[in-house]
């Protein structure tokens, strides 16, 4: 018995002198800590930051034009005005780019009614307006697609039955929703013409299911944000004009 | 190897009755204590969130992380600061200064490395290269490949960081970048098979390298319902990893998750949310010896 405890007290000597070996984890702790407002922040970090908020804050909120109206996603079933604003937006602000790069002109645009994502209150709007109503970076696209595919697009909107919002194109509906007559440019859809149609890369990637945008027969980028495009058309006009209309209605 | 162990156990128990009541004093100076405090997806989120926020209001704030982290450098030095990627997008902060404020922030709060996420391409690989005289920290990315891009030689395959005498490894994983980024910002990136570049790293940091811990800064997402590669997924894939810090899914976990690798060893995941709402931290105590658990650790989370 004594030899064995002399034998482990050598031992035990032999790993305080071997201590090279290599180190293992041998316990872990682990949890989470909350940053909340019990924790005070450190003041020459938060005057670091105060520049740069400063000038964000005054360029977001200067005003750029005035909204006579409040407008928001749901005051109309198949279209509505702030929809209607956002696609017509698109149309202005990008069919003068397309055409100067390509020749050609957008025929319609098509968004989702989803990616509307705020309202808009009457009174001033600013570039803060612009980033709450799309704070994503999604680009406008174009494609061009063939009548069939435009026919296939319009079938999608029977059965979703939602206000996307469209510019450039005018469906009526009867009450199940099934086409009654849509015309672009005042002209029926031919099979055999090709359209050029205004989107988000989201939904040209399949966004919504809107799998008619895929394998288009022509593709553009723009390097248009969204969002800027919004910006910009706040920039240019005094006063927002728009309203509900009758580019895509219910005949009862 | 059954002999071995014997030996092991018979030296540890060997050491208990020889030193008697002196052993505790003596295993706990012969502790080294690493702390590894991570945040992912902090997504431009330098102010706290707003006090209308549906979800976590007026959370969050670099300021406020930044007293933290002070507090805890000051009880141990022996800190790695690291990032799990989405540094960008998500704030006009993003917006106006491209990620400037972000890396300028991280370098203030002395943040050792960060592995790259997919909105970390947000303004184009030349965005990322742009910001990167901002970056006073490195970048670890083992499984994009940069070679025909800006971001050649910026980004480390892994690095290895001593803390007290303590090897510690990182290595980094990206997410697949197509379907999820436009090509036209990732240009000609290669994204290669992570659990093939984990079992290289993860080998090449351990056995080659000789580290006593090995991490992985991953932005491929903690789970999916799908096939598709996630932390749970490699860490059952690999071994040799000991941390899984993770990203990209935005997952709050309140503990480290504790997985069982390949070689049937734990492997712990943590992931804290996102927007800097939270900051994880991880404590090593090592030791010479194996001896606490079957597998040498005891977790306690």
């Amino acid at each position: 018995m004594k030899f064995k405890i002399l034998f482990a007290f050598l031992l035990a000597l032999g790993i305080i002198s071997c201590k090279t070996g290599p180190l293992k984890p041998a316990e872990i702790e682990g949890k989470r800590i909350a940053i909340d407002e019990s924790i005070a922040p450190n003041t020459s970090i938060e005057n670091f930051i105060k520049p740069y908020s400063q000038h964000i804050n005054k360029t977001l909120d200067s005003v750029l034009a005035y909204n006579p109206t409040n407008l928001n996603k749901s005051d109309g079933e198949l279209n509505t005005a702030l929809g209607n604003l956002m696609a017509d937006i698109i149309m202005v602000q990008v069919n003068p780019v397309f055409k100067s790069r390509t020749g050609k002109e957008i025929d319609l645009v098509l968004l989702n009614h989803g990616g509307i994502r705020a309202a808009v209150g009457m009174g001033p709007v600013n570039a803060r307006t612009a980033y709450s109503l799309m704070p994503f970076e999604n680009e406008v696209v174009i494609v061009e697609l063939t009548g069939n595919k435009i026919n296939e697009m319009l079938s999608y909107l029977e059965s979703n039955r939602t206000a996307h919002p469209l510019s450039g194109i005018k469906i009526k509906v009867d009450r199940n929703y099934q086409i009654i007559e849509a015309t672009i440019n005042e002209e029926k859809i031919d099979p055999e013409k090709t359209y050029f149609v205004a989107t988000s890369d989201y939904l040209q990637q399949g966004g919504d299911n809107m799998i008619f945008f895929k394998d288009p027969v022509n593709f553009y980028n723009t390097d248009y944000k969204i969002r800027n495009t919004i910006i910009d058309y706040f920039q240019k006009v005094d006063t927002l004009k728009t309203k509900r209309d009758n580019r895509y209605i219910k005949i009862q | 190897m059954k002999r071995r162990n014997f030996i092991q156990q018979t030296a540890a128990t060997g050491a208990f009755i020889g030193l008697g009541g002196l052993s505790l004093s003596f295993s706990e100076n012969y502790k080294k204590h690493i702390t590894i405090l991570h945040t992912n997806d902090v997504h431009s989120h330098i102010e706290p969130l707003s006090q209308n926020d549906p979800r976590n209001p007026n959370m969050g704030g670099v300021a406020r992380r930044a007293t933290l982290i002070e507090k805890i450098r000051n009880e141990n030095p022996n800190i790695l600061l690291l990032d799990a990627g989405d540094i960008f997008q998500g704030t006009p902060f993003f917006n106006f200064y491209g990620g400037e404020l972000e890396f300028k922030l991280m370098s203030k709060l002395k943040y050792d490395a960060s592995t790259i996420g997919n909105h970390d391409f947000d303004n184009g690989i030349d965005g990322l290269y742009a910001q990167l005289p901002h970056a006073d920290f490195d970048f670890i990315s083992s499984n994009y490949d940069f070679t025909n891009t800006v971001m050649n030689e910026h980004v480390l395959p892994h690095r290895i960081f001593k803390k007290d005498g303590v090897r510690i490894g990182i290595f980094g994983l990206g997410v697949e970048l197509k379907g999820l980024v436009n090509a036209h910002l990732y240009k000609e990136t290669k994204y290669l098979d992570p659990v093939e570049i984990a079992t290289d790293m993860s080998r090449i940091l351990k056995e080659d390298k000789k580290c006593d811990i090995v991490i992985c800064l991953s932005h491929l997402g903690h789970s999916y319902k799908s096939d598709k590669i996630s932390d749970v997924k490699l860490a059952a894939a690999t071994e040799n990893i000991d941390l899984i810090i993770g990203g990209h899914t935005h997952t709050f976990l309140e503990k480290p998750e504790i997985h069982i690798n390949k070689s049937g060893k734990k492997v712990l995941i943590n992931q804290v949310g996102c927007y800097g709402i939270y900051l994880g931290r991880i404590d090593f105590y090592l030791d010479k010896d194996n001896n606490i658990s079957g597998d040498g650790r005891s977790i306690s989370v």
